[in-house]
Formats: structure tokens, C-alpha cells, sequence
């Protein structure tokens, strides 16, 4: 696969549309936070998933370029993209009944996966303009795209690509610790110049309850979510506490007879996290097709 | 959304960036680069909008870098740290053993922050109401204490949640201010915390202390698969790069619960962590660091875990760890 030269010929007219390839998809929902490894790839997991157990169809889309964690969560190590007729075609994860789950990643195209992406921005802006253009969703329910940290070259490009694609919004995921919310701050203050909505703030590791005494301790501190929602006037989504059991579902799942919706519907954080995606469901944002 | 947005917003952003040239749009896909000697000049500038700034850009060996070396001249040991991986505890982990090596009256030490876009180092120290002074020969560092001096954007913002909405190039360009323009003076040690990932920064700092020579990088891991991944993607870029890996460092290896003490894996190590993984790529293991929700309070106000918390096992574990890292470099 290689990249399409012909992309960088494009007009300003041609942006004045939202990408052909979007036409069929009803809600695009980012999930981003300026700080890292606060569970953005987590909360996106878990945002797919419960959003397929609902019976919605929808995809993902890791513009993480650097550091592509989805396809190893969603447990599709090693599967390759095909180029079809109408363009990329993303790869399907098993799920029951009338949900789709398909994802899409730049660790699908690397050929070991221990190999490096050592690109400069430019590079970067190139592939994630292809990935909005050229990969064939079909017809979806929602589009989740997971983000890397900071507010640079990926993002400004996404926001660039979805200018009028009418994206929902986006999901921002902070850890309670003020360390992180501060660096969270700065990507509140990033949507509101891009004129992105900000669906609302999930508090991810807000809590470990010992599995031995039951007791709760804030390993990373509490509240810090709930007090930025306030500050920032968005919406607060809930906090979502540390489960060591949701990191061995995924990292177990190759091992069981079930499909990871299933593993995930059974698991005491869907519970949680069902509130959480209600809550945004509740917003009844009206979709870009209506 | 207008494209007006979208360039570099920090409210007065001249003030802390002087651009010495600007871009009328974003470099192309296969952009030479701005500094290269083929800008202007390559078949991706045919038709690009920077074409002819490019091409009246001084070619040539960088200039600069000269002037780097000579800046940099008199700092004994120069170290990165860096994981592919966000969150694991990097500007944590930069910010305790610049408290250790300070500690130590007789040495002189630097933090530097390439963060740009989400700066730490002043939270964690406990300095971000301080300010940079510009004078005719330089920019002089936040001094956190009589010998460790610190370099960040955060110092430098206009608000302090100010987003910095920067394109790769232009935090090259504040990189090179910092390795330029900074007066460190002379330093035992330079540690020198990165943000996540492999690209513009990283790929930026080795270029442009090609000649300073950096002694090596430190590299910070959690224990779970997910977090390797991407930190076996940073080793690849160290190895590709020439850059000398000192060792690897666990961070928030296992919890003790304060209340039975019994102890729980939160990031499971399903493949071994660290410790396999430095055996599979030939990599000292320099140890392992327990979660202790008494690190991230302290970073929170900026004060020192291993002055307030000496007897924990984490800061044993830092100290060790530190004592490691000084042989690796050649100290003591």
C-alpha cells in the first residue's frame, strides 16, 4: 500500500465538503485528552464496545500514529488491511447480531510490531488525511476516532479533515490527578478554538478498591474531573474506577470462546461505563444525516 | 473552523517565539524540510505555498548547530528520557532524580521540558508562577534551587492553560531556542524529559545535539503489554537513531494496599514487563518502582517525595535506580 500522491493536489473546494467517505456515517465522536496514558484507548475501547452491545454499528479510527495501541486491545495483532473497490477496508471484529465493530489503524500496516514510526509532522498530516478519505466504513451508527496526547500536528490535521464533517463531538478523559487535569486544560482550550464540542469529561483511575479488604484507595487522587467539568462548563460523565479485571480481559480474550462484547457485557466495569455512554446517548445530538 | 484558528494560537505568541521564518500553509507530505538543503528544490515543492520562502532560507550544514555545541559545552552528561508510551511517569520520574542528583551540593543540574504541548516539569517542581528573563546573552533558566535549574514552555505561556497549538516545525524551532539560547552554564548533569511518541521532537533533539553527544536515554515503562508495545517502538527508534539506551526503569510495578497491605498487579505484567522485555532486547533492567499514591500527591504540589517519604520503597527504589544510571554515564 502506498501513499496516494494525488492527495495533495486538493483544492479548497474539494474541502468545502465533508469526505465522500463519510457520507454514510451518522455520529463522528473524538476521544481526546492533552495528557497521555490516561485511557483514551481504553475509554474508546469501551465506548465501541458498549455502543455494539446497544446494537449500534459502528468504527474506529486510531490516528495515534506513533504509538497505535487499538489494535492490540481490540485484539487484532497481526490482521492486515485490504484495499477494496471502494477503498480501504477496515478490519471487522466478531460481535453478536446486528452490531458492526470495525477498526482502523496504522498498526495494521506495520510490518513487525515492534518497528518504529519515526515521522515528522507533515507525514503525519498526509496519513490522516488519507485514513478520513480513503477507508470504506459503509454504513455507521458512529465513528469513535481515538486521538494521540497534545494538541499538534494529529490534531490540528484532524480537525482540519472533520471541518465539515459536523463531528457530535468529543469525549476528553482525564485522570483525577492535578498534574494531568492541567494538561487536559490546555486540550479544553484547544476544542473551544476549533469550535469542537465537548460531549464531557470522563475521570478514568479515579479509585482502586483492593481486591483482599474492599478498601477504595485514590492511588491518582479524586475529583479532579468533576471540578474541570465545572470549571470549563461541559458536561461531567462520570469517573470510571482502576480494574485490574478489564486490563486481563483484554489481554485475555485470545484464550475464550467468546466474542469481546460478550467477554465485556459480563465484566462488572460495563456496568459503569453503560451510565457513562447513557448519559451521552441522553444528549440526543441530532447526527450529521438529519 | 477557520484556518485562522488553526495556526499557532498562544495569545502573543511572538513574545515567546521570535519566528525566524513563517509558512503560508502546512509542509507537504514529502517536504524536505524548511532547514534542508534541497527546500525549495525538491519535486514536493513544485506547486507548494512555501516554495519560494523555502528556497530564499540560507542553505547549507545548519548553522546552528555550532552554536548548540558551544552552548552546551559545559555540561558534563547529557540525558534523555523517554518512553513511546504517555503516562508511564517520564517527567515524574525526570523530576526525582533531578531532586537526587540536586541533593548533592556539589553537583550542578538541568531539567530541560520538550514537552511542548503538555508541560509538567514546572507543575512537579512547584514552579509554575515563574517567569523567563531575556538578557543579551540569553534566556536564563527557573532556578528550583541553588544548583538545579529548569527550562519549560510553561514558563513562558501567557495563561496557564493556554493551549499551544503548534505544528511539528515550530516546536522544532522552540527546541532549538532552548539548546541555543538557554543559559545553562555549567552543569554536571542535563536531563532532558520528552513527550510520548517518535517523531518531531525526538527525531529534532538528536539532530541537533549531534555534536553536543548525548550520553543516553533512559527509558520508562509500566508493566502491561500495551504500554511495551509502544516502548519497544521507542527502543527501534533509539537503535535506528544511534542513540545509547542506559537502561529501563519499571515504574508502578505492583501496589501495596495501605490499608492491609496486601499487593495487587493493577498493570498486570502479562508478558513479564520490564524485566523480559530488557532481556528479549538486551537491555540493562535498572529496577523497578512500586505505585505509591504519595508520588503523584507530591507531584501534584511540586515538593520532593524522596525529601518528604525517604523511608518508602519507592524512593528506595528511585535511589537505586539513580546510583545505577550515575555508573552507566561513567559518575562517581
Amino acid at each position: 500500500m502506498s501513499f496516494d500522491e494525488t492527495t495533495q493536489e486538493d483544492g479548497e473546494e474539494e474541502q468545502a465538503v465533508a469526505a465522500v467517505s463519510l457520507a454514510q456515517v451518522k455520529h463522528i465522536i473524538l476521544i481526546l485528552s492533552g495528557k497521555g496514558g490516561v485511557g483514551k484507548s481504553s475509554v474508546t475501547i469501551q465506548t465501541a464496545l458498549s455502543l455494539c452491545i446497544m446494537g449500534y454499528k459502528v468504527g474506529v479510527l486510531d490516528i495515534d500514529l506513533t504509538g497505535p495501541s487499538l489494535p492490540r486491545m481490540f485484539g487484532l495483532e497481526g490482521k492486515s488491511i485490504f484495499q477494496g473497490a471502494d477503498g480501504w477496508m477496515p478490519v471487522k471484529v466478531d460481535t453478536n447480531a446486528e452490531a458492526s465493530l470495525s477498526v482502523m489503524s496504522l498498526g495494521f500496516l506495520l510490518g513487525d510490531r515492534g518497528n518504529s514510526v519515526v515521522w515528522r509532522g507533515p507525514k503525519k498530516t498526509a496519513m490522516i488525511k488519507q485514513f478520513i478519505k480513503d477507508v470504506y466504513w459503509g454504513e455507521l451508527d458512529y465513528l469513535l476516532i481515538d486521538t494521540p496526547p497534545g494538541t499538534s500536528d494529529e490534531h490540528i490535521s484532524i480537525a482540519e479533515n472533520l471541518r465539515y464533517a459536523e463531528p457530535d463531538g468529543a469525549l476528553v478523559v482525564t485522570t483525577p490527578q492535578s498534574v494531568a487535569t492541567s494538561d487536559v486544560k490546555k486540550e479544553l482550550n484547544f476544542c473551544k478554538k476549533v469550535n469542537l464540542n465537548v460531549l464531557g469529561i470522563i475521570e478514568n483511575m479515579s479509585g482502586f478498591i483492593c481486591p483482599y479488604c474492599a478498601e477504595c484507595t485514590n492511588i491518582f487522587s479524586s475529583g479532579g474531573g468533576e471540578r474541570l467539568a465545572k470549571e470549563f462548563e461541559v458536561p461531567y460523565l462520570g469517573n470510571i474506577p482502576i480494574d485490574p479485571k478489564f486490563v486481563e480481559l483484554i489481554e485475555n480474550q485470545k484464550t475464550e470462546e467468546k466474542t469481546l462484547t460478550e467477554l465485556y457485557e459480563a465484566s462488572p466495569i460495563y456496568q459503569i461505563f453503560k451510565d457513562i455512554m447513557q448519559r451521552v446517548l441522553d444528549q440526543k445530538h441530532p447526527g450529521r444525516m438529519s | 473552523m477557520t484556518s485562522e484558528v488553526l495556526d499557532p494560537v498562544v495569545g502573543g505568541d511572538e513574545r515567546i517565539l521570535p519566528p525566524e521564518y513563517e509558512l503560508n500553509e502546512a509542509e507537504p507530505e514529502h517536504c524536505p524540510g524548511p532547514e534542508s538543503e534541497m527546500a525549495g528544490k525538491a519535486d514536493a515543492c513544485d506547486g507548494c505555498a512555501n516554495k519560494e520562502i523555502c528556497e530564499s532560507l540560507p542553505k547549507g550544514p545548519d548553522p546552528d548547530i555550532p552554536l548548540i555545541t558551544d552552548n552546551l559545552s559545559g555540561i558534563d552528561h547529557k540525558i534523555l528520557i523517554l518512553s513511546g508510551k504517555g503516562g508511564v511517569g517520564k517527567s515524574t520520574f525526570t523530576t526525582m532524580l533531578s531532586w537526587a542528583l540536586s541533593a548533592d551540593e556539589d553537583l550542578q543540574v538541568g531539567a530541560m521540558d520538550l514537552d511542548i504541548c503538555g508541560p509538567s516539569l514546572p507543575h512537579m517542581l512547584g514552579c509554575t508562577q515563574e517567569v523567563i528573563h531575556e538578557s543579551n546573552s540569553g534566556w536564563t533558566p527557573v532556578y528550583v534551587a541553588d544548583n538545579l535549574a529548569t527550562m519549560s514552555i510553561q514558563f513562558m505561556l501567557p495563561e496557564d492553560d493556554s493551549a499551544i497549538i503548534w505544528r511539528g516545525s515550530k516546536k522544532n524551532q522552540l527546541i532549538k531556542k532552548f539548546l541555543k539560547d538557554v543559559e545553562w552554564d555549567r552543569l554536571d548533569y542535563l536531563v532532558i524529559d520528552t513527550p510520548p511518541g517518535t517523531s518531531d521532537e525526538h527525531i529534532s533533539i538528536n539532530k541537533f545535539m549531534q555534536d553536543s553527544g548525548i550520553d543516553g536515554a533512559l527509558i520508562v515503562t509500566t508493566p502491561q503489554e500495551v504500554a511495551l508495545l509502544d516502548v519497544r517502538k521507542e527502543i527501534d527508534f533509539c537503535r535506528k537513531a544511534g542513540i545509547n539506551i542506559l537502561g529501563l526503569v519499571e515504574n508502578m510495578s505492583g501496589f501495596v494496599c495501605p490499608n492491609c497491605k496486601g499487593e495487587s498487579q493493577i498493570f498486570k505484567p502479562t508478558t513479564g514487563g520490564g524485566k523480559a522485555l530488557c532481556e528479549e532486547m538486551n537491555i540493562k533492567f535498572l529496577g523497578s518502582v512500586p505505585l505509591d499514591p504519595r508520588i503523584g500527591k507530591c507531584a501534584d504540589f511540586g515538593e520532593s517525595f524522596l525529601d518528604n517519604y525517604p523511608d518508602s520503597p519507592a524512593s528506595i527504589a528511585v535511589l537505586d535506580v539513580v546510583e545505577s544510571l550515575r555508573d552507566a554515564v561513567g559518575d562517581v
